[in-house]
């Protein structure tokens, strides 16, 4: 009989060695999965993950992708990740970075075509404040009413939505459009884009913060005492409440926090690569970033590693879609996978596996 | 604006279209949160199930075929949940997130090719008598034999958990799974079919989305149903003739807000559109004001894991 003993502290190997093994399981049954639609699964993991670093042809176009797209990953995950340590489930990252990009862009234009240096760190601050803004709504509705943080904050998503498709054919279209919706091009306005550093890398303002970011929060996990109150809270929320740990200051701090990374996230993403305010600028990452976080073990280190490789993921989908045929929503099935195995060689992490007949207590 | 073309009876009728999958997904969420199961994954069982059913409904040409297949998805989906949480003792949060992404994802690799092509879908129940009826009975009793189902289900649901041993034991393992346990429940066995139920519920409520209420298939064509049906689940306080009311109440605003665009409503069609959501936000902040009683209706171990030492 196989049972399960739990151990009395997580295990330190599994809690690296299971990310690793899901990124295995993933392989062997996306694998599977590009077999049964037709795919060699040998060359489609080959172009997912190997091509975007190394192809002679593709790997200069989609080197610099990886930053690219691991730059707002990491950015919101990290903020989530504060959060999911404190067992505050703000699931509406997508919302929150729409709602910065809103923000931030609004502010942006309504200086149009002023020129300034302090455009741009002015629009930063805005997409930081509408992120944060939206994010303080679950976050002011739980501490006032307890109302549950996940679903108030998922519904936001779609109201973000509702509004994006709104400003982005009215208040922020662009009046040189010839009525097409979709604002002007911040990319292309010299007091707001959002260039890369250093050319030919994808490293962008957006990528930069998400380092640093990485930096903070490993400080504030290890180093800090607000950090260690996370922690506390959500290994044990009595024992923190009995500590002073105000329950209502945590979650306004970790929603808080989360917002403004995520608004920031979709301020850069449409000052740079986006370019500008339009209806399908929402592009998941907020969701994707869930998956970030958990990969990445809820740790700063692990969520940039994690950010990195659900990056590889995109490009080698997108490379997949064109080299092979394969359908993009494969991709999204992929990461779901991951997310899903994951989950379940956790197990190892925390739990102990006996073969054999255990004695009787 | 020209409000006179609502037409109040066909209003009734669409409502009742419009409340079946939420009500579906949220009364079969329902019994998993009374066994003390949180599943976060029904938008991503109920996709799933509104592509398998569109799916099988194409190439079979019968709608029935494509519930049962639907459901039988989403039992099967529900159980992969099931097994991570239950028996790998995974976070029920976020494998219920996960459960959904993977839903997402699965059901729009699968539905690609079925994009833009239309399904047979479930013929009018002509009720002898009472659909003959002048106003009620083109507004009741003139609608497909699923709308009925899931009004069944509420009433099975509601004297299985009231009246039958099964509903009792369930209920006490979603109270406290150690003393069911102490007591030689099967707390695993109960959860996992409570959890596949769920699932098949989802799946249904998904399928009815894409054969009856659209009936099309699109890429995410749930749009958060399954979630308002979460929602639904804490305002009625788990209790399944409260489902119903929820279910139907948020029919009916997503009905009157379709009506509203369709009446020429010039502006701001977009906030009419995230009117649900926001209402669903109102209304979980209206139930969770009243701190004392809804923090009491909760099923005791709701979210937590267990795992028998003994």
């Amino acid at each position: 009989m196989i049972r399960l003993e739990k151990r009395p502290q997580p295990s330190k190997a599994w809690t690296v060695a299971t990310p690793i093994l899901a990124v295995i399981l993933t392989m062997l049954f996306g694998g599977i999965m590009f077999g049964l639609i037709g795919t060699s699964p040998f060359e489609a993991i080959r172009t997912i993950f190997w091509d975007p670093l190394f192809h002679p042809q593709f790997a200069a176009f989609s080197r610099p992708q990886l930053l690219v797209k691991a730059g707002p990953l990491i950015l919101i995950a990290i903020g989530l990740s504060i959060g999911f340590r404190a067992g505050i489930w703000n699931i509406g990252a997508e919302g929150q970075y729409i709602m910065g990009a809103i923000c931030g862009a609004a502010a942006g234009l309504a200086l149009y075509p002023m020129e300034s240096v302090l455009i741009l760190p002015l629009m930063i601050v805005a997409g930081a404040l509408g992120g944060w803004g939206w994010a303080m709504i679950p976050a002011l509705l739980k501490v006032r009413f307890g109302t549950n943080e996940i679903l108030v904050s998922l519904m936001l998503v779609y109201v973000a939505e509702n509004l994006l498709a709104s400003v982005s054919s009215g208040l922020l279209r662009n009046p040189e459009g010839m009525g097409f919706p979709g604002s002007r091009n911040l990319s292309q306005w010299s007091s707001s884009q959002n260039l890369e550093l250093i050319p030919g890398t994808g490293m962008h303002l957006g990528v930069l913060t998400a380092f640093i970011a990485v930096i903070l929060a490993y400080v504030l996990l290890t180093r800090h005492i607000q950090g260690y109150n996370i922690r506390l809270t959500g290994e044990a929320a009595r024992a923190a409440k009995f500590a002073g740990v105000s329950p209502a200051r945590t979650i306004l701090f970790c929603l808080g926090l989360a917002g403004a990374l995520a608004g920031m996230a979709g301020l850069f993403e449409v000052t740079g690569p986006a370019g500008q305010v339009s209806i399908d600028f929402g592009s998941g990452y907020g969701f994707t970033a869930i998956i970030v976080a958990f990969l990445g073990r809820l740790h700063p280190v692990g969520i940039l590693l994690a950010g990195l490789l659900m990056a590889l993921t995109y490009i080698g989908g997108e490379l997949a879609q064109l080299m092979l045929g394969v359908p993009g929503a494969s991709i999204q099935l992929f990461q779901g996978m991951l997310l899903f195995f994951l989950l379940g060689v956790d197990v190892l992490t925390n739990y102990r596996v006996r073969i054999g007949k255990g004695e009787l207590a | 604006m020209d409000l006179s073309n609502i037409n109040p009876i066909l209003l009734v009728a669409s409502i009742m279209i419009s409340a079946t999958p939420i009500l579906l997904a949220a009364i079969g969420e329902m019994v998993v949160e009374k066994s003390g199961v949180l599943n976060l994954g029904v938008e991503g069982m109920m996709i799933t199930g509104a592509v398998i059913g569109f799916i099988v409904a194409i190439n079979t040409g019968a709608p029935l075929l494509g519930f049962a297949m639907a459901a039988l998805a989403g039992a099967l989906l529900s159980l992969a949940f099931g097994v991570l949480t239950q028996v790998f003792l995974s976070n029920q949060v976020a494998t219920g997130l996960g459960l959904t992404l993977l839903g997402l994802g699965l059901s729009s690799l699968l539905g690609k090719p079925y994009e833009g092509m239309k399904a047979e879908t479930l013929p009018k129940l002509d009720i002898p008598l009472l659909g003959d009826l002048p106003v009620v009975g083109r507004m009741l009793f003139s609608h497909d034999i699923m709308v009925y189902l899931s009004l069944c289900i509420v009433v099975a649901v509601w004297a299985f958990l009231k009246y039958t041993r099964a509903g009792l034991i369930l209920r006490a393992v979603g109270e406290s799974h150690d003393s069911a346990h102490a007591l030689g429940y099967k707390v695993i066995r109960v959860r996992l079919l409570a959890i596949m139920f769920g699932g098949a519920c989802a799946g249904l409520g998904g399928a009815y989305l894409s054969l009856v209420r659209v009936p099309q298939w699109t890429e995410g064509m749930t749009a958060g149903a399954g979630w308002i049906a979460l929602a639904i689940v804490v305002f009625a306080s788990w209790r399944a003739g409260r489902v119903l009311i929820g279910a139907y109440l948020f029919g009916g605003i997503s009905v009157l807000q379709l009506n509203l665009q369709a009446a020429g409503l010039t502006w701001g069609v977009q906030y009419l559109s995230m009117s649900p959501y926001l209402i669903t936000i109102l209304v979980l902040v209206f139930i969770s004001s009243n701190r004392s009683r809804s923090s009491h209706d909760a099923p005791a171990n709701l979210g937590q894991t267990f795992h028998a030492t003994r």
